[in-house]
């Protein structure tokens, strides 16, 4: 078995036990990296700094003083600024910003004992679900479709990370989900995804998108190593105001626990008219497993779920106009001169932005301005409150709820790229956790009829990633999802 | 005071609100740990949160809470237990993230009041709208290159206060009371330098004009305005000019103006149409504020007083009406004032309970009944001790371009007081013995010695000096003996000319009295 | 709510993005269609609902009053795109 098949939780196991080196594993992942180049999933390859890291996990595992992560080859989603390693969040205007800081996140997983293979691609600014909207150009998904070799998305925003992660060039990735660029990518490449409870981690040293919903988290093989990747991830930051200064409990406890007894909630709303069928029958065997597993379901209304895209459509444009302002080539990236200072930033901001970004600046300085805001962004406001209120009602019936995580597997390149409306239904069943504050995580639970992955998502109470956890793994359990990617398969 | 502001069509009255920038009182900035000191090099006091670098986010400083919330018990305000921070959004150099973190529709302090004390000794409460708490901007350099703006961030990120009256103000004089009032109730809590100079209180006025009694005008906001004399000056050109734009036929524009202190005049910076959209929303990287009302009110307890009440105080110990405004404008200046008067208490050789007393009085003069003798030494002690401190030493403070705190706690005043109190000196020594002080740093009693200033008090001497007057001014003995007792003044002024000015005029009025009635 | 071209380009002002002229129709286009779909919270009835403004309910934390940032001015304009003295430098500003 290649070393890159490994888990983190095994490759832990084996280091300890000295099977093998963190030089050895690093090198083995430097190879897959640069193997998987086609895929255009890595946007800067720091192989140099990875054998660093590894030469100093080697030197705690060879005196048994391992940290958690030692040795654990990590790709960053490129919206986590890296100190002294070009941080773009896939954008021309940012174009050679190189951060004099580490994001908090990134440091935690380094004083870890991880360590970083590189910064990968995502939808400029996170604003996407396909990877196809970055300036240095779309990833590709390493799954094709049965008896189609046409190059699909792999989901977004944390396409990169969805990618690099399927297709064994990293064992994780951090990614970053505001409406569900964690899950979706995940389901898409059919790896796992956790968006932790808002607060969970630090946004410290993240480029902001949408500040009320953005959430860093880990993408990895499993659930379990979800559970070890977020441990090391979390933790209150006095940096940021809004981080939870509660406890981080030992995450990788709850996998394998037993669920019976358990209530699983399943909203009636999220079935949604004309979603393939193929979803709507990978929920059903979903309820299936974990009945089995001895959880109970109750059928939960949430029933605002219909407008959660629009109201997360009003909000997050709105906070992204405001977050992306400071993009003004004054101060660092990209200036396009002009005459005059307003100039300046007009031309600075015309070229440095890419089409959706603009529509979405745009539609965000629309929905603050004067007149408007009141029946725009006031009023989005006032419906997540009723949006969050369903999900508090629910979970007093329930402890977890289930859903699929896409209403769809990975499309082609070039679908869905010139209506932003379809592309925005990507995130039908993942905006409203995230409008919550919620943790959700999405499981590869099947294949399409295509042989594409199919995730399921589990959302759990606010701060209770633990019992989400605990779901997602006997889901992952009863699935037995053991298919592997076209490419991986073909470089196999 | 009258307000009113005659035109060709008869009188007008202003109307004027002012929107104060109070920079906070503090080591770090208002969302992040860089330091506030003024004068440093461009950019060195600046942290990537101050520079809006990617990912950086903005934490509250609770020192700077604080001191909003002392300012506005200060100013007798509301405190709302949950405020929110809110973005304005719009694009300038010095405005490195695209927005102004402030407190848009819930700041931390409601409604309040000033009372200003007016020069024809009246009292006017002003309303305040509100004070809320946003960061400072960075600073534009225009003049270091000819097609170049060059900007610093030290300023950015800085701490303000925002106060906004009521348009409360009917003339320019008053807006420079409140200023002053202002200034000195901050000053007082040590919540802002209150430096119109140094840019730490920068003044918006809001100015219009209508017929008394008439619906509010429209309305101009000079901005930025930079001392109290230009506030005032502004006002009053604003107010002709709008005048004569109505009385001429036309209306005033609703725009945003700036003051030419070197011309005198105000001139458009912008019309209403052109101005900004500034899509406040609440700021998403921060909580709402939330305060405890336990917390507020151990504050409250904790403010030191404040002119209001030390001028009821400083009346009740006997400092006089006309001077009291003067005295307590800076709070240096009032302790000063009150550590003397104490000095000068206990050198009077009262009995240790008498001086005991005596300087309880003079804490809280409305806990404490007092003997007629002893009140009167304590007012007469305050009253000569305030009146050297205003009508001298400001005077030679004034004229020296020296703080008048420092000067006051420079100089020997109780030295001083002790000799006017053993009638050593006469008042008339007081002012030249406050220069010489200034001057030389030497203390009053070596200055009475070595200027051989001493008060002829020897009745022999003075004897002496008068019968010669009266000798040689038999005819105006002899009307004062006819009636014309007005002459005594004259007949008191020879003989202090004679005695160049050392007689004690007490003694001097008594036996002139006593020879002139023969 | 379907925007004209002039509303575009007065939105494109505000937000300082040049959008060509020859875009404006697309781009009018594209708004106006996310502006109409998103109206369909009109159907919804907020009266007596708070805007939820911040998903965390704790108290925020605050910072002590304590120097602990600046004097990094190196790192501050590393990557600046025009300097000169210390200072940042921007086209001449008019006031
Ligand atoms: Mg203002
Ligand atoms: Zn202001």
């Amino acid at each position: 078995m290649s070393l890159n098949a490994l888990t983190i939780a095994e490759t832990r196991d084996r280091l300890r036990r000295k099977e093998f080196t963190a030089r050895e594993l690093a090198e083995a992942y430097i190879r897959a990296m640069e193997a998987a180049r086609p895929l255009n999933a890595y946007l800067v390859e720091t192989p140099e700094r990875a054998l660093a890291a590894a030469a100093q996990s080697d030197a705690r595992l060879q005196k048994d003083e391992a940290l958690p992560l030692d040795g654990v080859p990590v790709a960053v989603k490129d919206l986590f600024c890296t100190e002294g390693v070009e941080t773009t969040a896939g954008s021309r205007i940012l174009g050679g910003f190189v951060p004099p800081y580490e994001s908090t996140v990134t440091a935690n997983l380094w004083r870890n004992g991880a360590l970083m293979l590189g910064k990968v691609n995502l939808d400029e600014f996170a604003m996407g679900s396909a990877t196809i909207t970055s300036a240095r150009g779309p990833t590709e998904n390493p799954w094709r479709r049965k008896g189609d070799n046409r190059p699909l998305v792999p989901g977004g925003s944390s396409g990169g990370s969805a990618s690099a992660v399927a297709v064994h060039a990293a064992l994780a990735a951090t990614g970053t989900d505001t409406g569900g660029s964690i899950r979706q990518p995940a389901s898409f490449c059919g790896i796992v995804g956790l968006k932790p409870t808002y607060g969970r981690c630090s946004r410290w040293g993240i480029v902001a998108f949408a500040s009320s919903l953005d959430q860093a988290g880990p993408m990895t093989r499993d659930v379990r190593d979800a559970a070890i990747m977020l441990k090391a991830m979390a933790g209150h930051d006095p940096k940021d105001s809004t981080s939870a200064p509660v406890p981080v409990p030992d995450f990788e406890k709850a996998v394998g626990q037993s669920i019976k007894g358990l209530r699983i909630g399943i909203p009636k709303e999220y079935r949604l008219d004309g979603m393939p069928k193929e979803i709507d029958a990978l929920w059903q065997r979903g309820i299936d497993w974990l009945t089995a597993a001895g959880a109970t379901t109750v059928v939960i209304s949430l029933k605002m779920t219909p407008y959660a895209l629009a109201t997360y459509y009003i909000i997050a444009p709105a906070e992204a106009s405001s977050n992306l302002a400071r993009y003004d080539g004054v101060r660092f990236g990209l200036r396009v001169p002009g005459e005059t200072l307003d100039e300046m930033y007009e031309n600075t901001r015309g070229q440095g932005f890419g089409a959706e970004v603009r529509r979405r600046v745009l539609i965000g300085t629309y929905v603050l301005s004067a007149g408007y805001y009141d029946a725009y962004y006031l009023k989005a406001q006032k419906v997540r409150t009723l949006i969050a209120r369903d999900f508090d009602e629910a979970f007093k019936t329930c402890d977890a709820i289930l859903t699929p995580t896409a209403p769809s597997a990975a499309f082609a390149i070039g679908d869905k790229m010139d209506d932003p409306i379809a592309m925005y239904l990507n995130d039908v069943f993942t905006v409203p956790v995230n409008l919550a504050g919620l943790p959700g995580i999405s499981v590869p639970a099947g294949l399409s009829a295509d042989g594409l992955p199919l995730g399921l998502q589990v959302i759990g109470k606010a701060f209770d990633e633990e019992t989400t956890l605990r779901v997602a793994a006997v889901l992952e359990d009863a699935a037995g999802f053991e298919a592997v990617p076209a490419f991986l398969a073909g470089a196999a | 005071m009258s307000a009113l502001v005659k035109g060709h069509t008869g009188e007008w009255e202003v109307v004027i609100g002012l929107e104060v920038h109070a920079q906070v009182i503090s080591k770090a900035k208002l969302f992040s740990g860089a330091a506030t000191d003024f004068g440093a090099e461009p950019n060195t006091q600046v942290s990537t949160v101050d520079a809006a670098f990617p990912g950086m986010l903005p934490v509250l400083n609770g020192f700077c809470v604080e001191q909003a919330v002392k300012t506005g018990l200060g100013l007798d305000a509301e405190i709302n237990l949950q405020s929110v921070f809110d973005r304005k959004n719009y694009f300038y150099a010095d405005l490195p993230a695209g927005y102004q973190i402030s407190q848009f529709s819930r700041p931390v302090v409601g409604r309040g009041k000033i009372v200003l004390d007016l020069p024809d000794g009246t009292a006017r409460e002003i309303g305040i709208t509100r004070l809320h708490l946003e960061q400072d901007a960075g600073k534009s350099l225009h003049d270091q290159h000819p097609s170049k703006t060059y900007v610093d961030l030290n300023r950015a990120g800085v701490a303000l206060m925002e106060i906004v009256s009521e348009p409360d103000l009917r003339s320019a004089e008053e807006a420079g009371a409140y200023l002053r009032k202002l200034r000195s109730i901050l000053r007082y809590l040590g919540t802002c330098d209150a430096n119109m100079e140094e840019g730490n209180l920068r003044c918006d006025c809001n100015v219009s004009v209508r017929k008394p009694g008439g619906a509010l005008g429209t309305r101009c906001e000079i901005k930025n305005v930079n001392s109290i004399r230009f506030v005032m000056q502004a006002i009053e050109y604003e107010a002709r000019r709008q005048i004569e734009v109505i009385e001429k036929g036309g209306a005033v524009v609703q725009e945003t103006r700036l003051f030419d202190s070197g011309k005198g005049v105000t001139r458009s910076m912008r019309t209403k149409e052109e101005s900004h959209d500034y899509r406040y929303f609440p700021d998403p990287d921060l909580l709402p504020l939330t305060l405890d009302a336990a917390w507020v009110e151990k504050l409250r307890k904790s403010l030191p007083e404040l002119p209001d009440a030390k001028k009821q105080r400083f009346l009740a110990i006997g400092v006089s009406g006309n001077i009291v405004n003067s005295l307590i404008e800076e709070r240096e200046v009032a302790d000063a004032f009150e550590d003397e008067i104490k000095k000068r208490i206990s050198q009077k050789g009262l009995s240790p309970e008498e001086t005991k007393s005596a300087v309880e009085f003079v804490q809280s003069p409305d806990q404490r009944q007092l003997s007629p003798s002893l009140l009167t030494a304590v007012t007469s002690s305050s009253g000569a001790t305030s009146s050297t401190i205003v009508n001298f030493v400001f005077a030679v403070a004034n004229a020296r371009k020296e703080d008048r705190a420092t000067l006051v706690r420079r100089l020997d005043l109780s030295g001083l007081g002790d000799l006017q109190d053993r009638k050593v000196i006469s008042g008339r020594m007081v002012r030249e013995i406050v220069e010489e002080m200034a001057d030389t740093k030497k203390d009053a009693a070596t200055i009475v010695a070595e200027k051989g200033l001493k008060q002829v008090t020897d009745t022999g001497a003075i004897e002496a000096a008068i019968d010669a007057i009266l000798a040689r001014e038999s005819a105006k003995v002899a009307e004062y003996r006819a009636g014309k007792e007005k002459l005594l003044a004259y007949f008191v002024g020879q003989v202090m000319k004679a005695t160049q000015g050392k007689a004690n005029p007490a003694l001097v009025n008594e036996l002139l009295k006593k020879k002139l009635a023969g | 709510m379907a925007l004209d071209k002039a509303t575009v380009a007065r939105i494109a002002a505000l937000a300082r993005i040049k959008v060509p002229e020859a875009e404006l129709g697309a781009l009018a286009a594209d708004l106006s269609k996310i502006l109409t779909w998103v109206e369909q919270l009109n159907a919804i009835d907020v009266s007596g609902v708070e805007p939820m403004t911040a998903v965390a309910h704790a108290k925020p934390p605050l910072r002590e009053d304590k120097v602990t940032d600046g004097g990094i001015r190196d790192k501050i304009l590393a990557n600046v795109p025009e300097t000169a003295g210390g200072f940042f430098v921007v086209p001449k500003v008019v006031e």
